[in-house]
């Protein structure tokens, strides 16, 4: 499958595999297109998860990963593909529905910013909080001591 | 309102093309503190009348940052975490986990633990499905399952406390297999407990399986098509009641699973009804997989040779397993140290919580309770 995908679309696909687990890394660009493939002609009908790792030494910081699963062919696919800070990427829930919070999440805790989303909000946290927890720059003890003190009328969570 | 409170006329209940009610819409407010929302779940409703016409979750009340955490503990740490998402299947949690870790490793579990681990896990889902039912039909209006399943689940709950001391937060297995070898008399007192729970499943649905009442709360009450759970992602006895047949114990099997002889029960109609005789075959199918583990436990070693400082060497992993919610996956990063580089944890009542709007259109407000109940979600697992 891989094979046949890297034939159309050539070098912005590299097919790995890791402790028997295949994935692959696609170009940022490529993404939309290759998702929809995924979807459509090879038959992974179900979106697993999304997530995201953060990488702050890296040039294009943060790594996108979803994890996608075929029941025709009782096969698990991860797609992973890097954006910089600050980037956004093409919204899947037009692909699968089921990505809406998944997005929504990954855009609480890193701030990706996903396009065409159709309610991009935080999901976790609560609206007007400040800064994504799961950046690697974000502290373990930190906190929006402002939105504390407003909205809970206490000097500090801690 | 228009201003047909205004202007004092009676209600015109006879002729059928005015609408009872105006279109207006009405948003209300269902918690966060609610008594049948199993946790902290807000619910924002808009009600035509009794009608939902949708819905939205707001969640994150719960929220721990168990992600985060896991980035700053070592593997070892870590472990007692993932006992409190999920709190009612604490061991479940711990066997995703523990299994996920055991890749990035390349270690597996010995066959006497792989059997442990089954067993507790098996008896896991179980109590995971007593607690469901009798809170669901607490919820429904049926107080007497209640009493009848917590009873039960307490046998499961003393075999937990018996083998590692705990009866929620068991942390029951370790990295490599298990800290503790078994008790004596855990294969007796297991036994035991099968032949005292087989002819209890048969009471439970003797008191609900035709019951009218429940017949008429449950049968067509939040229907979800076998089509749409796959487009949002619904795994689990929600998914297998929609008539999939899909489970991770045999579609990708883990642990020894495949050494064990069960059917994966499914239904037809995807409603409420479906969801419950679901989840009562889930637990006879789990009696037999616990009988034929320990007929079977094999002698030996519990523990893999794993080191004291746990180092897994670079590279990611995403492995997951059949929860009794659904599919329960940990996606692990790895940069070569002792803490996990990134720690992603997929829970299924998040993903299956999405399916709540889509299966409560349409229906009456009381119908929600009732939803809420038979997606079997638990907060501490949504909001991590």
């Amino acid at each position: 499958m891989v094979a046949k995908l890297k034939s159309s679309y050539g070098s912005g696909i590299e097919a790995l595999t890791y402790a028997g687990q295949n994935y692959m890394v696609v170009d940022r660009s490529m993404i939309p297109e290759i998702l929809q493939v995924l979807r459509n002609e090879e038959q992974f009908d179900y979106c697993v998860d999304i997530t995201a790792v953060h990488y702050p030494q890296r040039e294009r910081q943060f790594e996108i990963v979803w994890v996608l699963y075929s029941f025709a062919r009782n096969e698990r696919m991860r797609v992973k593909t890097q954006i910089a800070d600050g980037e956004s990427i093409a919204s899947s829930v037009p692909l699968w529905a089921g990505a809406n919070w998944l997005e929504r999440e990954v855009f609480d805790m890193f701030g990706i910013k996903f396009d065409g989303h159709p309610d991009l909000k935080r999901i976790l946290l609560p609206e007007g909080w400040k800064g994504h927890p799961l950046r690697k720059d974000y502290g373990i003890l930190q906190q929006d001591n402002e939105w504390v003190q407003i909205n809970l009328g206490i000097e500090s969570g801690q | 309102m228009t201003d047909r409170n205004s202007s004092l006329s009676p209600l015109d209940l006879e002729t059928p093309e005015k609408p009872f009610l105006d279109a207006n819409e009405l948003v209300i407010n269902m918690g966060p503190q609610h008594p049948a929302t199993h946790g902290v779940l807000r619910v924002i409703l808009r009600l035509d009348g009794e009608k939902v016409l949708g819905l939205e979750c707001v969640i994150g009340y719960l929220h721990r940052g168990v992600e985060k955490i896991g980035e700053h503990r070592t593997y070892t740490m870590f472990n007692p975490y993932v006992d409190r998402m999920d709190y009612v299947a604490a061991v479940s949690n711990g066997m995703g986990y523990c299994e996920t870790v055991e890749k990035l490793l390349n270690v597996e579990a010995p066959p006497r633990a792989q059997h442990v681990r089954v067993i507790l896990t098996e008896l896991n889902r179980i109590a995971s499905h007593q607690l469901w039912l009798g809170t669901h039909a607490l919820d429904i209006g049926a107080i007497t399952p209640l009493f009848y399943t917590f009873r039960d689940r307490e046998e499961i709950l003393k075999i937990y406390e018996k083998y590692c001391g705990a009866r929620l937060t068991t942390h029951a297995f370790r990295i490599g297999g298990l800290q503790y070898e078994t008790y004596n008399g855990f294969e007796r007192e297991v036994k035991n407990f099968l032949d005292f729970f087989r002819p209890k499943i048969d009471e439970y649905e003797e008191l609900l399986t035709t019951n009218r009442i429940w017949v008429e709360r449950t049968r067509n009450i939040g229907v979800i098509s076998g089509k749409d759970c796959i487009a949002l992602g619904v795994t689990g006895p929600v998914l297998r009641a929609s008539g999939v047949k899909w489970d991770l114990r045999k579609a990708q099997p883990y642990a020894n699973y495949k050494d064990f002889d069960f059917d994966i029960p499914t239904g037809q109609n995807g409603d409420t009804y479906d969801r419950y005789l679901v989840r009562m075959a889930e637990m006879r199918q789990s009696v037999r997989i616990i009988q034929q583990a320990v007929d079977a436990l094999p002698e030996g070693h519990i523990m893999a040779k794993v080191p004291k400082v746990m180092k897994p060497p670079a590279g990611e992993v995403y492995h997951s397993i059949e929860a009794p919610k659904g599919e329960l996956g940990y996606f692990i990063v790895s940069d070569g140290s002792t803490q996990p580089y990134r720690l992603r944890v997929r829970p299924p009542s998040f993903v299956n919580l999405q399916a709540l709007d889509v299966m409560c259109r349409g229906q009456l407000v009381a119908d929600v309770i009732a939803v809420i109940g038979t997606l079997d979600i638990v907060l501490g697992e949504v909001d991590r």
